[in-house]
């Protein structure tokens, strides 16, 4: 238990540690025009490159249409390689066409940073599939929330928001590019295999004929961690020996999940010029994430129930669905990061996890915000912000501001809109499901462990997650359907609306700030936006906890 | 139109460095590094013939050889899974009755709960030392060789995989097996 405990803390200090310097960094390659001193020299190639569209600067509303073209070339690239892969190069398995729904669902996940996957990378994908269609999209989603978060950035510092083409450029080619290529590299030496030759089919100790799925799966693991992608080249995806050889690999890849998510608030703070302020975020995140982290550390620890009758010791914690190579608390801490940042790739089986250790990564996608996706996970909070600074407001009579906003009633309606909307995919779409054939005819498991399967399922597509209780027989066309709108919807709306609140903002006159000024810097501010978080977030869903993971707990573990 | 004229501008581009420029230098930095891993860390006969992988577990069910975790997928290297079923689903006590059964085990010498837990892929390579140590006595039986040099095997392959992270030492199935065969034929 103490190695689980130093384990734990030595992967939470260090990342947090490392995010600093890299925020720095962030903030130097998304947004050079900050300092005069701090130019980089990269504007005028990425215009070059992106033609005339992406010189000048960009009102919300011709940032957000930028935005979305953008991402409509992206899915229909990604849909064409999918629908053809049987025809095109890089096939050495030989893989055949993919059926349409399908399709639909992949290329929507991999668009909206999601990685949702409805079908299993070795079984299904070939090599060119894998690698220009959704490696591609990891690396370039994962630039347009970064993109995102610097516009909304310099939207509250009072500036222009920029340029979307040349904002996606920097983030694709300054920043995930160069970090994929050394996290790739740290790959390669724990162990992971790099190489375009097809299976290997090898006669075992005993005579049997055993094929063995390989394929580049450094490169492609890389991205998926660091841009919150979360999709496996594999089917268990880093619980697979190949896609997570060792320790020392489970640690760089847990690392990698939270750094950028971790950097991206100081980014954030260092473009409105408030690193104070960004601190006090940082906090308030970092409280919400550990305390899931400690109690599914906790809960995991119980060993495995349905093994309690039989002649088997109960000295270690619930294996099943683990792999032993990643230590006792590797798996219920990934679970919990994994969650908490959009990122979605597991190492130990989600579905196999104790019940209540189950709900903490439900909740984690609940919240959606700390640390959350790339860029959009600071987005996210943003809404919790104006909902929070507004309520504070009105608790002590005085008209709300955020950095010297006036958050009004649009504003707030806009951030409230865009927090409901998440509570709503995911609500509606259990329920729906639940009574119908279309969820309660594919489930793995019975009572409330299948319904948490499906509510798992909705809650992974509108929180861009991507991580499954994968008992779920989700390949049929209304589960493709039904969750591949789901992340296109829950993907585009909480970065529209934003970005239409800080439009709405800088339309009006920037008060300075005073000593009557409700403080973002302070204890205050931070218990305020951790009951906001806790109270619209958390509650909206207790309900729905209690029919699954808290119902199957009280049943079999008490 | 624009919009979409800078989007297919900046796919193109992308695509040469991100997947074409990136996916190669990766590689090659594979190839000349790690050639062995990089490869899925394969193990052949001097011959040349492919036994399997050191990172993936297969089959064994001969009493000579160690037996590696359940696998949900039966060692299925092409399609990997866990059995995804809740700890507290009946479907896995029948599962694990079953493997209590193979080993024999009884109350008062219980099976290693590493043992009857399936990994998350059904591929997992290694067991804990203490799991190891369990299958000895048939391992030694089977073999018609004292236990001492069975768990002279287990000795030599226990290694701990995070060093002072992970006290429990764990060992590779096929490498035991491997060595196991190897004394056997001197």
């Amino acid at each position: 238990m103490v190695q689980a405990i130093l384990f734990v803390v030595m992967i939470i200090a260090g990342t947090a540690l490392l995010s600093w310097p890299l925020g720095r960094y962030l903030a130097w390659a998304m947004d050079p025009a900050a300092g005069r001193k701090d130019r980089n020299g990269f504007t005028g190639l990425f215009q070059a490159i992106g033609g005339s569209a992406s010189t000048g600067d960009q009102t919300w509303k011709a940032y957000v249409f930028s935005l979305l073209g953008f991402n409509i070339v992206m899915f229909m690239v990604v849909f064409a390689v999918l629908a053809f892969q049987q025809d095109l190069p890089f096939n050495p398995d030989g893989k055949q066409a993919l059926e349409g729904s399908l399709i639909y669902n992949t290329a929507a996940s991999f668009t909206s940073n999601t990685n949702l996957q409805h079908y299993s990378g070795e079984v299904s994908m070939s090599y060119l599939s894998q690698l220009a269609g959704l490696m591609w999209l990891q690396f370039v989603s994962a630039a347009v929330g970064l993109a995102a978060l610097a516009a909304l950035a310099r939207g509250l510092a009072g500036r222009a928001l920029g340029n979307f083409f040349v904002d996606v450029q920097r983030a694709t080619f300054l920043v995930l590019l160069p970090l994929a290529l050394i996290v790739s590299i740290l790959l390669l030496l724990t162990g992971l295999p790099m190489t375009f030759e097809g299976s290997i089919v090898a006669t075992t100790l005993e005579g049997v004929q055993q094929t063995i799925a390989r394929g580049p799966v450094a490169a492609f693991v890389a991205i998926k961690q660091l841009g919150t992608n979360g999709g496996g080249f594999f089917g268990p995806n880093s619980a697979h020996p190949l896609e997570n050889p060792t320790f020392w690999s489970n640690v760089v890849q847990t690392v990698s999940i939270i750094l950028i998510p971790m950097a991206c608030v100081w980014m954030f703070g260092r473009i409105i010029g408030r690193t104070k302020h960004a601190a006090v975020l940082f906090a308030v995140m970092l409280v919400l994430m550990g305390a899931r982290v400690v109690a599914s550390v906790g809960f995991e620890a119980e060993p495995t129930h349905a093994f309690a009758s039989l002649p088997i010791t109960q000295d270690v914690g619930n294996l099943e669905g683990k792999e032993l190579r990643f230590g006792a608390a590797a798996g219920p801490l990934w679970s919990v990061v994994t969650t908490s940042t959009s990122n979605g790739s597991v190492n130990a089986m989600h579905d196999s996890l104790n019940p209540l250790t189950g709900m903490m990564p439900m909740i984690g996608m609940w919240l959606n915000e700390d640390f959350g996706g790339v860029g959009v996970g600071m987005v996210n909070m943003f809404m919790y912000i104006i909902v929070g600074v507004f309520i504070a407001g009105m608790m002590i009579g005085r008209t709300p501001e955020y950095l010297g906003w006036r958050v009004e009633a649009k504003e707030v309606k806009f951030a409230m809109l865009g927090l409901l909307s998440h509570g709503f995919f995911i609500l509606v779409g259990t329920a729906i499901f639940a009574v119908t054939p279309w969820g309660a005819d594919t489930l793995a498991n019975t009572g409330p462990h299948g319904f948490s399967e499906i509510l798992y399922e909705f809650t992974s597509a509108a929180a861009n997650n991507g991580s499954g209780f994968e008992g779920l027989g989700d390949n049929t066309v209304a589960w493709n359907i039904a969750t591949g709108t789901v992340m296109l919807l829950a993907r585009f709306i909480p970065i529209i609306l934003p970005l239409a609140i800080v439009g709405s903002l800088s339309a009006k006159r920037r008060a300075t700030e005073s000593s009557g000024t409700l403080s973002v810097e302070d204890g205050t501010f931070a218990g305020m936006l951790t009951a906001t978080v806790i109270i619209v977030g958390a509650l909206t869903f207790f309900p729905a906890a209690t029919l699954g993971p808290i119902a199957e707990h009280v049943m079999f573990m008490n | 139109m624009k919009t979409f004229l800078a989007s297919l501008r900046i796919t193109l581009a992308s695509m040469v460095l991100c997947v074409c420029g990136y996916t190669g230098v990766v590689w090659a930095i594979g190839r000349a590094v790690t050639p062995q891993t990089a490869d899925g860390s394969l193990i052949r006969t001097p011959d040349g013939k492919v036994v399997g992988s050191r990172q993936i577990a297969q089959a064994f069910t001969q009493p000579r050889y160690f037996w590696p975790r359940p696998s949900a997928v039966d060692f299925n290297g092409a399609g990997a899974g866990g059995s995804n079923k809740s700890p507290t689903s009946t479907d896995l006590t029948d599962r694990a009755a079953q493997t209590v059964a193979a080993y024999g085990a009884t109350a008062d010498n219980p099976l290693p709960a590493e043992l009857a837990a399936a990994s998350g892929a059904g591929l997992d390579p290694h067991i804990t030392e203490r799991a190891a140590r369990y299958q000895a006595q048939r391992i030694a039986q089977a073999r018609n060789m004292p236990v001492d040099v069975v768990s002279d095997v287990i000795e030599r392959t226990a290694f701990a995989p995070g060093g002072p992270f992970t006290p429990e030492r764990l060992v590779n199935v096929l490498d035991m097996n491997l060595a196991l065969d190897k004394l056997g034929t001197r």
